[in-house]
Protein backbone atom coordinates (compact mmCIF):
# COMPACT_ATOMS: atom_id res chain seq x y z
CA UNK A 1 0.00 0.00 0.00
CA UNK A 2 1.42 3.55 -0.56
CA UNK A 3 0.39 6.21 1.67
CA UNK A 4 -0.21 9.33 0.66
CA UNK A 5 -0.09 12.47 2.92
CA UNK A 6 -1.70 16.15 1.64
CA UNK A 7 0.78 18.91 3.40
CA UNK A 8 -1.52 21.28 2.99
CA UNK A 9 -4.34 19.32 4.76
CA UNK A 10 -1.59 18.90 7.24
CA UNK A 11 -1.14 22.73 7.25
CA UNK A 12 -4.83 22.92 7.45
CA UNK A 13 -5.15 20.46 10.39
CA UNK A 14 -2.50 21.70 12.99
CA UNK A 15 -2.05 25.33 12.64
CA UNK A 16 -4.63 27.34 10.43
CA UNK A 17 -8.00 26.19 8.16
CA UNK A 18 -6.88 29.36 6.79
CA UNK A 19 -3.34 29.29 5.84
CA UNK A 20 -2.05 27.87 2.73
CA UNK A 21 2.11 29.04 2.84
CA UNK A 22 4.18 26.99 4.85
CA UNK A 23 5.65 30.01 6.01
CA UNK A 24 7.86 30.35 9.68
CA UNK A 25 9.49 27.65 11.97
CA UNK A 26 6.72 27.11 14.33
CA UNK A 27 4.20 26.46 11.06
CA UNK A 28 6.97 23.70 9.81
CA UNK A 29 7.22 22.32 13.03
CA UNK A 30 3.55 21.72 13.79
CA UNK A 31 2.92 20.14 10.59
CA UNK A 32 5.96 17.81 10.79
CA UNK A 33 4.32 16.49 14.13
CA UNK A 34 1.27 15.89 12.40
CA UNK A 35 2.84 14.20 9.70
CA UNK A 36 4.80 11.52 11.89
CA UNK A 37 1.63 11.02 13.97
CA UNK A 38 0.32 10.06 10.59
CA UNK A 39 3.28 8.10 9.99
CA UNK A 40 2.96 6.21 13.57
CA UNK A 41 -0.50 4.71 12.12
CA UNK A 42 0.69 3.54 9.07
CA UNK A 43 3.38 1.14 10.30
CA UNK A 44 7.02 0.22 10.57
CA UNK A 45 7.66 -0.67 7.47
CA UNK A 46 5.90 2.12 4.25
CA UNK A 47 6.02 4.40 1.21
CA UNK A 48 4.87 7.45 1.58
CA UNK A 49 3.48 10.25 -0.53
CA UNK A 50 4.62 13.70 0.78
CA UNK A 51 2.61 16.22 -1.77
CA UNK A 52 2.88 19.68 -1.72
CA UNK A 53 0.89 20.05 -4.86
CA UNK A 54 -1.54 22.61 -2.96
CA UNK A 55 1.01 24.08 -1.06
CA UNK A 56 1.48 27.76 -2.09
CA UNK A 57 4.79 29.29 -0.92
CA UNK A 58 7.34 27.20 1.34
CA UNK A 59 10.03 28.95 2.68
CA UNK A 60 13.89 27.98 4.26
CA UNK A 61 12.64 27.29 7.81
CA UNK A 62 9.45 25.37 6.67
CA UNK A 63 11.79 23.24 4.35
CA UNK A 64 13.95 23.22 7.21
CA UNK A 65 11.49 21.79 9.79
CA UNK A 66 9.15 19.68 7.26
CA UNK A 67 12.02 18.17 4.64
CA UNK A 68 15.05 18.18 6.28
CA UNK A 69 14.03 17.21 10.34
CA UNK A 70 11.23 14.43 8.66
CA UNK A 71 14.22 12.83 6.82
CA UNK A 72 16.69 12.91 9.64
CA UNK A 73 14.21 11.08 12.01
CA UNK A 74 13.92 8.53 9.32
CA UNK A 75 17.01 8.61 7.18
CA UNK A 76 20.11 7.61 8.70
CA UNK A 77 22.91 5.26 7.83
CA UNK A 78 22.95 4.11 11.14
CA UNK A 79 19.55 4.09 12.72
CA UNK A 80 16.69 4.86 11.45
CA UNK A 81 13.78 5.01 13.21
CA UNK A 82 11.86 2.84 10.96
CA UNK A 83 12.01 1.54 7.40
CA UNK A 84 9.64 4.60 5.64
CA UNK A 85 10.47 5.70 2.27
CA UNK A 86 9.31 8.90 1.04
CA UNK A 87 8.75 10.08 -2.20
CA UNK A 88 7.68 13.79 -2.81
CA UNK A 89 5.34 15.08 -5.05
CA UNK A 90 4.17 18.39 -6.40
CA UNK A 91 7.02 19.91 -5.53
CA UNK A 92 7.59 23.51 -7.29
CA UNK A 93 10.34 25.49 -9.21
CA UNK A 94 9.69 28.06 -5.97
CA UNK A 95 9.41 24.85 -3.53
CA UNK A 96 12.42 23.17 -5.24
CA UNK A 97 15.06 26.03 -3.91
CA UNK A 98 13.93 25.67 -0.49
CA UNK A 99 14.72 22.08 -0.23
CA UNK A 100 17.63 22.02 -2.44
CA UNK A 101 18.99 24.77 0.34
CA UNK A 102 17.81 22.44 3.45
CA UNK A 103 19.43 18.76 1.79
CA UNK A 104 22.60 20.77 1.04
CA UNK A 105 22.61 21.82 4.70
CA UNK A 106 22.31 18.44 6.07
CA UNK A 107 23.69 16.51 3.34
CA UNK A 108 20.30 14.95 2.56
CA UNK A 109 18.69 13.33 -0.32
CA UNK A 110 15.35 12.53 -1.71
CA UNK A 111 13.27 11.50 -4.60
CA UNK A 112 11.34 13.83 -6.53
CA UNK A 113 8.09 12.72 -8.87
CA UNK A 114 6.91 14.63 -11.62
CA UNK A 115 3.88 15.22 -13.33
CA UNK A 116 4.88 13.07 -16.06
CA UNK A 117 5.79 10.34 -13.65
CA UNK A 118 9.51 11.00 -14.11
CA UNK A 119 11.35 10.58 -10.22
CA UNK A 120 14.73 11.96 -9.77
CA UNK A 121 16.91 12.27 -6.91
CA UNK A 122 17.99 15.36 -5.17
CA UNK A 123 20.08 16.43 -2.85
CA UNK A 124 23.68 15.42 -1.79
CA UNK A 125 24.66 12.11 -3.64
CA UNK A 126 28.20 10.85 -4.82
CA UNK A 127 28.33 10.72 -8.58
CA UNK A 128 28.90 7.01 -8.34
CA UNK A 129 26.09 6.61 -6.08
CA UNK A 130 23.62 8.73 -8.45
CA UNK A 131 24.45 6.41 -11.39
CA UNK A 132 24.04 3.41 -9.29
CA UNK A 133 20.43 4.62 -8.42
CA UNK A 134 19.53 5.44 -12.33
CA UNK A 135 20.55 1.97 -13.00
CA UNK A 136 18.37 0.24 -10.42
CA UNK A 137 15.99 3.06 -11.43
CA UNK A 138 16.13 2.07 -15.61
CA UNK A 139 16.20 -1.56 -14.94
CA UNK A 140 12.84 -1.11 -12.55
CA UNK A 141 14.99 -4.24 -9.89
CA UNK A 142 18.44 -4.23 -9.60
CA UNK A 143 21.09 -6.81 -7.86
CA UNK A 144 24.59 -5.46 -6.89
CA UNK A 145 25.87 -7.12 -9.85
CA UNK A 146 24.10 -4.77 -12.36
CA UNK A 147 25.66 -1.73 -10.98
CA UNK A 148 29.01 -3.77 -10.54
CA UNK A 149 28.81 -4.05 -14.29
CA UNK A 150 27.19 -1.08 -15.59
CA UNK A 151 30.32 1.06 -13.29
CA UNK A 152 32.76 -0.93 -13.27
CA UNK A 153 32.84 -1.78 -9.36
CA UNK A 154 33.45 -4.86 -7.51
CA UNK A 155 30.78 -6.64 -6.36
CA UNK A 156 31.69 -5.77 -2.80
CA UNK A 157 31.66 -2.43 -3.46
CA UNK A 158 28.56 -2.31 -5.68
CA UNK A 159 26.84 -4.08 -2.79
CA UNK A 160 27.93 -1.53 -0.48
CA UNK A 161 27.31 1.49 -2.62
CA UNK A 162 23.71 0.31 -2.72
CA UNK A 163 23.60 -0.73 0.40
CA UNK A 164 24.36 2.73 1.79
CA UNK A 165 21.63 3.70 -0.71
CA UNK A 166 18.69 1.58 0.84
CA UNK A 167 20.21 3.14 4.53
CA UNK A 168 19.46 6.33 2.82
CA UNK A 169 16.25 5.38 1.71
CA UNK A 170 16.27 6.06 -1.76
CA UNK A 171 15.97 2.56 -2.67
CA UNK A 172 13.65 -0.51 -1.36
CA UNK A 173 15.53 -3.68 -0.44
CA UNK A 174 13.64 -6.83 -1.33
CA UNK A 175 15.65 -10.02 -0.01
CA UNK A 176 19.19 -9.55 -2.04
CA UNK A 177 17.00 -7.31 -4.99
CA UNK A 178 16.63 -3.15 -4.90
CA UNK A 179 14.05 -0.92 -6.48
CA UNK A 180 14.49 2.65 -7.04
CA UNK A 181 12.09 4.66 -4.25
CA UNK A 182 9.95 6.53 -7.05
CA UNK A 183 10.54 4.28 -9.68
CA UNK A 184 7.54 3.11 -12.05
CA UNK A 185 7.48 -0.58 -10.16
CA UNK A 186 6.73 1.01 -6.69
CA UNK A 187 2.57 0.93 -7.06
CA UNK A 188 3.13 -2.77 -7.72
CA UNK A 189 5.81 -4.09 -5.31
CA UNK A 190 4.90 -1.71 -2.74
CA UNK A 191 1.68 -3.60 -1.86
CA UNK A 192 4.64 -6.27 -0.53
CA UNK A 193 5.84 -3.11 1.95
CA UNK A 194 3.66 -4.44 4.75
CA UNK A 195 2.96 -8.16 3.81
CA UNK B 1 15.09 68.58 29.39
CA UNK B 2 13.03 68.16 25.77
CA UNK B 3 15.38 67.64 23.28
CA UNK B 4 13.91 68.19 19.13
CA UNK B 5 15.35 65.64 16.72
CA UNK B 6 15.24 67.33 13.15
CA UNK B 7 14.35 64.93 10.47
CA UNK B 8 15.69 65.41 7.14
CA UNK B 9 13.36 66.57 3.91
CA UNK B 10 13.85 63.27 2.39
CA UNK B 11 13.87 60.23 5.13
CA UNK B 12 15.58 56.88 3.90
CA UNK B 13 18.19 54.44 5.19
CA UNK B 14 21.01 56.87 4.90
CA UNK B 15 19.46 60.22 5.83
CA UNK B 16 17.92 58.59 8.93
CA UNK B 17 21.42 58.32 10.21
CA UNK B 18 21.08 62.30 10.98
CA UNK B 19 18.08 61.57 13.31
CA UNK B 20 20.33 58.67 15.21
CA UNK B 21 22.98 61.21 15.05
CA UNK B 22 21.26 63.71 16.88
CA UNK B 23 19.57 61.01 18.95
CA UNK B 24 22.31 58.16 20.03
CA UNK B 25 23.98 60.68 22.65
CA UNK B 26 20.86 61.50 24.61
CA UNK B 27 19.77 58.97 27.95
CA UNK B 28 17.01 57.19 27.31
CA UNK B 29 14.53 58.79 29.21
CA UNK B 30 15.14 62.27 27.85
CA UNK B 31 12.24 63.07 26.47
CA UNK B 32 12.45 63.79 22.65
CA UNK B 33 10.74 65.40 19.88
CA UNK B 34 10.56 64.18 16.20
CA UNK B 35 10.08 66.95 13.88
CA UNK B 36 8.86 65.82 10.52
CA UNK B 37 6.97 69.16 9.77
CA UNK B 38 9.53 69.49 6.93
CA UNK B 39 9.60 66.16 5.47
CA UNK B 40 8.87 66.10 1.92
CA UNK B 41 9.55 62.07 1.26
CA UNK B 42 10.15 59.28 3.14
CA UNK B 43 11.25 55.67 2.21
CA UNK B 44 9.72 52.34 3.72
CA UNK B 45 12.72 52.17 5.43
CA UNK B 46 12.26 55.69 6.93
CA UNK B 47 8.52 54.84 8.27
CA UNK B 48 9.32 51.52 9.77
CA UNK B 49 12.80 53.32 11.74
CA UNK B 50 11.06 55.87 12.60
CA UNK B 51 8.29 53.54 15.03
CA UNK B 52 11.24 51.96 16.12
CA UNK B 53 12.87 54.62 17.30
CA UNK B 54 9.75 55.33 19.70
CA UNK B 55 9.73 52.00 20.77
CA UNK B 56 13.48 51.98 21.56
CA UNK B 57 13.22 54.97 23.86
CA UNK B 58 11.59 55.41 27.68
CA UNK B 59 9.86 57.97 27.30
CA UNK B 60 7.12 58.86 25.16
CA UNK B 61 8.43 60.87 22.37
CA UNK B 62 5.98 63.72 20.82
CA UNK B 63 5.88 63.89 17.17
CA UNK B 64 5.37 67.03 14.70
CA UNK B 65 3.81 65.70 11.92
CA UNK B 66 4.16 66.94 8.02
CA UNK B 67 3.02 69.88 7.36
CA UNK B 68 2.86 69.15 3.40
CA UNK B 69 -0.82 67.64 3.28
CA UNK B 70 0.32 65.27 0.54
CA UNK B 71 3.07 63.99 2.64
CA UNK B 72 0.56 63.79 5.81
CA UNK B 73 -1.58 61.83 3.31
CA UNK B 74 0.72 59.48 2.51
CA UNK B 75 1.97 58.19 5.18
CA UNK B 76 -1.57 57.93 6.35
CA UNK B 77 -2.17 55.78 3.72
CA UNK B 78 0.52 53.47 4.34
CA UNK B 79 -1.27 53.34 8.16
CA UNK B 80 1.91 55.29 9.41
CA UNK B 81 -0.40 57.70 11.95
CA UNK B 82 -2.40 54.40 13.08
CA UNK B 83 0.79 52.72 14.47
CA UNK B 84 2.87 56.07 15.48
CA UNK B 85 -0.30 57.32 17.38
CA UNK B 86 0.16 54.69 19.77
CA UNK B 87 4.07 54.92 20.15
CA UNK B 88 3.94 58.55 19.56
CA UNK B 89 2.09 61.95 21.19
CA UNK B 90 1.20 63.18 17.66
CA UNK B 91 0.50 67.22 17.29
CA UNK B 92 -0.59 68.75 14.03
CA UNK B 93 -3.04 67.94 11.82
CA UNK B 94 -3.21 64.03 10.17
CA UNK B 95 -4.75 63.94 7.08
CA UNK B 96 -6.88 60.81 6.77
CA UNK B 97 -7.70 58.91 3.86
CA UNK B 98 -9.07 55.79 2.73
CA UNK B 99 -7.79 56.00 -0.83
CA UNK B 100 -5.29 53.21 -1.94
CA UNK B 101 -1.99 53.90 -2.55
CA UNK B 102 -1.12 51.83 -5.45
CA UNK B 103 2.44 51.60 -5.16
CA UNK B 104 2.13 50.06 -1.59
CA UNK B 105 2.09 46.56 -1.33
CA UNK B 106 2.07 46.56 1.75
CA UNK B 107 1.60 49.35 4.51
CA UNK B 108 3.28 49.52 7.29
CA UNK B 109 2.58 46.22 9.92
CA UNK B 110 3.45 45.06 12.74
CA UNK B 111 5.47 41.96 13.13
CA UNK B 112 5.30 40.05 16.98
CA UNK B 113 4.78 36.75 16.44
CA UNK B 114 4.36 33.89 13.94
CA UNK B 115 0.62 34.17 12.80
CA UNK B 116 1.76 38.34 11.63
CA UNK B 117 4.12 36.76 8.94
CA UNK B 118 1.45 34.45 7.91
CA UNK B 119 -0.79 37.36 7.51
CA UNK B 120 1.89 39.61 5.59
CA UNK B 121 2.55 36.36 3.12
CA UNK B 122 -0.96 36.01 2.52
CA UNK B 123 -1.79 40.08 1.56
CA UNK B 124 1.60 40.20 -0.02
CA UNK B 125 1.04 37.38 -2.69
CA UNK B 126 -2.56 39.47 -3.97
CA UNK B 127 -0.64 42.56 -4.87
CA UNK B 128 3.20 41.18 -5.70
CA UNK B 129 2.49 40.12 -9.02
CA UNK B 130 1.16 43.25 -10.65
CA UNK B 131 4.14 45.22 -9.16
CA UNK B 132 7.08 43.34 -10.10
CA UNK B 133 5.92 41.91 -13.45
CA UNK B 134 4.05 44.35 -15.28
CA UNK B 135 5.50 47.74 -13.40
CA UNK B 136 9.27 46.22 -13.15
CA UNK B 137 9.28 43.95 -15.88
CA UNK B 138 10.96 41.06 -14.12
CA UNK B 139 10.33 37.99 -14.72
CA UNK B 140 7.15 36.16 -13.14
CA UNK B 141 9.54 33.25 -11.17
CA UNK B 142 10.24 36.05 -9.06
CA UNK B 143 6.87 36.56 -7.40
CA UNK B 144 7.15 33.38 -5.07
CA UNK B 145 11.00 34.29 -4.18
CA UNK B 146 10.08 37.63 -3.51
CA UNK B 147 7.57 36.61 -1.06
CA UNK B 148 9.68 33.76 0.77
CA UNK B 149 12.48 36.76 1.25
CA UNK B 150 10.02 38.95 2.79
CA UNK B 151 9.29 35.66 4.69
CA UNK B 152 12.44 35.21 5.91
CA UNK B 153 13.86 38.98 7.16
CA UNK B 154 9.97 39.40 9.26
CA UNK B 155 11.23 35.91 10.91
CA UNK B 156 14.34 37.45 12.38
CA UNK B 157 12.07 39.16 14.44
CA UNK B 158 10.23 36.66 16.09
CA UNK B 159 13.06 35.13 16.20
CA UNK B 160 15.52 36.97 17.31
CA UNK B 161 14.73 40.24 18.10
CA UNK B 162 12.88 39.56 21.60
CA UNK B 163 10.48 42.18 20.96
CA UNK B 164 7.80 43.76 18.16
CA UNK B 165 8.80 45.57 14.66
CA UNK B 166 7.66 46.54 11.95
CA UNK B 167 7.78 45.60 7.92
CA UNK B 168 6.36 47.31 4.78
CA UNK B 169 6.60 46.92 1.09
CA UNK B 170 6.58 50.22 -1.55
CA UNK B 171 7.65 50.60 -5.10
CA UNK B 172 8.78 53.81 -6.20
CA UNK B 173 12.13 55.55 -8.67
CA UNK B 174 15.24 55.34 -7.26
CA UNK B 175 17.08 58.27 -7.96
CA UNK B 176 20.81 58.19 -6.57
CA UNK B 177 21.76 56.81 -10.04
CA UNK B 178 21.38 56.94 -13.84
CA UNK B 179 18.43 59.66 -13.53
CA UNK B 180 15.84 57.15 -12.02
CA UNK B 181 14.60 53.38 -12.25
CA UNK B 182 11.85 51.68 -10.50
CA UNK B 183 12.44 49.82 -7.20
CA UNK B 184 10.58 47.92 -5.01
CA UNK B 185 11.62 47.52 -1.14
CA UNK B 186 11.13 46.05 1.69
CA UNK B 187 12.15 47.47 4.51
CA UNK B 188 12.23 45.60 7.90
CA UNK B 189 13.50 47.60 11.46
CA UNK B 190 13.11 46.18 15.11
CA UNK B 191 14.35 48.18 18.13
CA UNK B 192 15.15 44.56 19.96
CA UNK B 193 18.80 42.88 21.01
CA UNK B 194 20.32 43.35 17.61
CA UNK B 195 22.82 40.75 16.00
CA UNK B 196 25.38 41.05 18.21
CA UNK B 197 23.82 40.70 21.56
CA UNK B 198 21.53 37.41 19.44
CA UNK B 199 25.32 35.36 18.80
CA UNK B 200 26.25 36.21 21.87
CA UNK B 201 23.76 34.35 23.70
CA UNK B 202 24.42 31.20 22.26
CA UNK B 203 25.78 28.35 24.38
CA UNK B 204 29.23 28.08 24.12
CA UNK B 205 30.05 31.33 22.79
CA UNK B 206 33.30 32.65 22.99
CA UNK B 207 34.26 36.18 21.99
CA UNK B 208 36.89 36.72 19.46
CA UNK B 209 39.75 39.58 19.47
CA UNK B 210 37.67 41.48 17.41
CA UNK B 211 33.82 41.54 18.10
CA UNK B 212 31.76 43.84 17.82
CA UNK B 213 28.49 44.35 16.10
CA UNK B 214 30.59 44.73 12.09
CA UNK B 215 31.43 41.41 13.24
CA UNK B 216 28.18 40.13 14.44
CA UNK B 217 26.60 41.04 10.73
CA UNK B 218 29.38 39.58 8.69
CA UNK B 219 29.45 36.16 10.56
CA UNK B 220 25.10 36.21 10.55
CA UNK B 221 24.50 37.75 6.51
CA UNK B 222 28.06 36.11 5.08
CA UNK B 223 28.88 33.10 7.23
CA UNK B 224 25.51 31.89 8.26
CA UNK B 225 25.97 31.80 11.83
CA UNK B 226 22.71 31.69 14.45
CA UNK B 227 22.61 31.74 17.86
CA UNK B 228 20.90 28.06 17.94
CA UNK B 229 23.33 24.61 17.49
CA UNK B 230 20.84 23.55 15.13
CA UNK B 231 22.55 23.21 11.90
CA UNK B 232 19.09 23.96 9.99
CA UNK B 233 19.56 27.44 11.64
CA UNK B 234 21.19 30.87 9.44
CA UNK B 235 19.77 29.45 5.96
CA UNK B 236 16.78 32.45 5.76
CA UNK B 237 19.34 35.05 5.86
CA UNK B 238 21.77 33.05 3.22
CA UNK B 239 18.36 32.76 1.26
CA UNK B 240 17.86 36.15 1.31
CA UNK B 241 21.52 37.03 0.16
CA UNK B 242 20.96 34.06 -2.97
CA UNK B 243 17.76 36.07 -4.00
CA UNK B 244 19.31 39.65 -4.24
CA UNK B 245 21.98 38.25 -6.26
CA UNK B 246 20.27 36.31 -8.84
CA UNK B 247 17.75 39.68 -9.19
CA UNK B 248 20.60 42.50 -9.13
CA UNK B 249 19.05 43.72 -5.72
CA UNK B 250 20.85 45.26 -3.02
CA UNK B 251 20.75 43.64 0.82
CA UNK B 252 21.70 46.38 3.59
CA UNK B 253 21.42 45.29 7.34
CA UNK B 254 22.28 47.99 9.85
CA UNK B 255 22.24 46.66 13.90
CA UNK B 256 23.87 48.70 16.58
CA UNK B 257 26.72 50.60 15.27
CA UNK B 258 27.13 48.96 11.43
CA UNK B 259 25.86 48.34 8.26
CA UNK B 260 26.38 45.43 6.31
CA UNK B 261 24.90 45.66 2.44
CA UNK B 262 25.68 42.61 -0.44
CA UNK B 263 25.73 45.36 -3.02
CA UNK B 264 24.26 44.50 -6.62
CA UNK B 265 26.41 43.47 -9.41
CA UNK B 266 24.88 46.12 -11.34
CA UNK B 267 26.06 49.95 -11.45
CA UNK B 268 22.33 51.56 -10.34
CA UNK B 269 23.69 52.19 -6.72
CA UNK B 270 27.10 52.37 -4.68
CA UNK B 271 27.45 51.53 -0.76
CA UNK B 272 30.00 50.21 1.00
CA UNK B 273 29.82 46.88 1.76
CA UNK B 274 30.86 47.82 5.43
CA UNK B 275 30.06 50.80 7.43
CA UNK B 276 31.41 51.08 11.37
CA UNK B 277 31.16 53.22 13.88
CA UNK B 278 27.50 54.80 13.09
CA UNK B 279 25.62 55.93 15.59
CA UNK B 280 24.37 53.21 17.86
CA UNK B 281 20.56 52.46 17.22
CA UNK B 282 19.24 48.95 18.62
CA UNK B 283 17.64 46.10 17.35
CA UNK B 284 17.98 45.32 13.02
CA UNK B 285 17.29 47.29 10.35
CA UNK B 286 17.22 45.66 6.91
CA UNK B 287 15.97 47.09 3.45
CA UNK B 288 15.87 44.82 0.32
CA UNK B 289 15.98 46.80 -3.00
CA UNK B 290 15.71 44.95 -5.83
CA UNK B 291 15.42 47.51 -9.35
CA UNK B 292 13.48 47.23 -12.39
CA UNK B 293 14.39 44.97 -15.25
CA UNK B 294 15.54 47.32 -18.42
CA UNK B 295 16.60 46.27 -21.77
Amino acid sequence: MINHIDVSSMLRKSVCELYSNLVTRPTGAAVRCEIEQELDRIGDRALTIIDFSHVGLLDFSCADEIVAKLLLQYVSIDAPRREVYFVFRGISESHMEAIEAVLERHKLALVTQHADGESRLIGIVGLEERRAWEIISQLGTGVSADVADAIGLSSADAERMLDTLWRRRLLIRYDNAYVAVGSATIPSQATRLDA
Amino acid sequence: MTTIINVPHSLEDKSFEQVLDQVAPLPLDEKIIVDTRHARWASPYGLTALLALAQSRAERPILYVPEAENVSTYWSRMDFFKHAAELYELQGRVKSTKAAETSVLLEVTSISKSDDVHSVVDKIQQRAQDALVKNLNLDAKITMRFTMALSEVCQNIVEHAGRGGWVAVQTYTWRVRLGGRKVVVIAVADPGIGFRQSLESAPGFQRKDRWDDGQALEETVMRGASRFRDPGRGQGLAGVRRFVGNWDGKLSIRSGTARIAVLPKGDWDEDEPLVEDLSYFPGAQVQITIPERVA
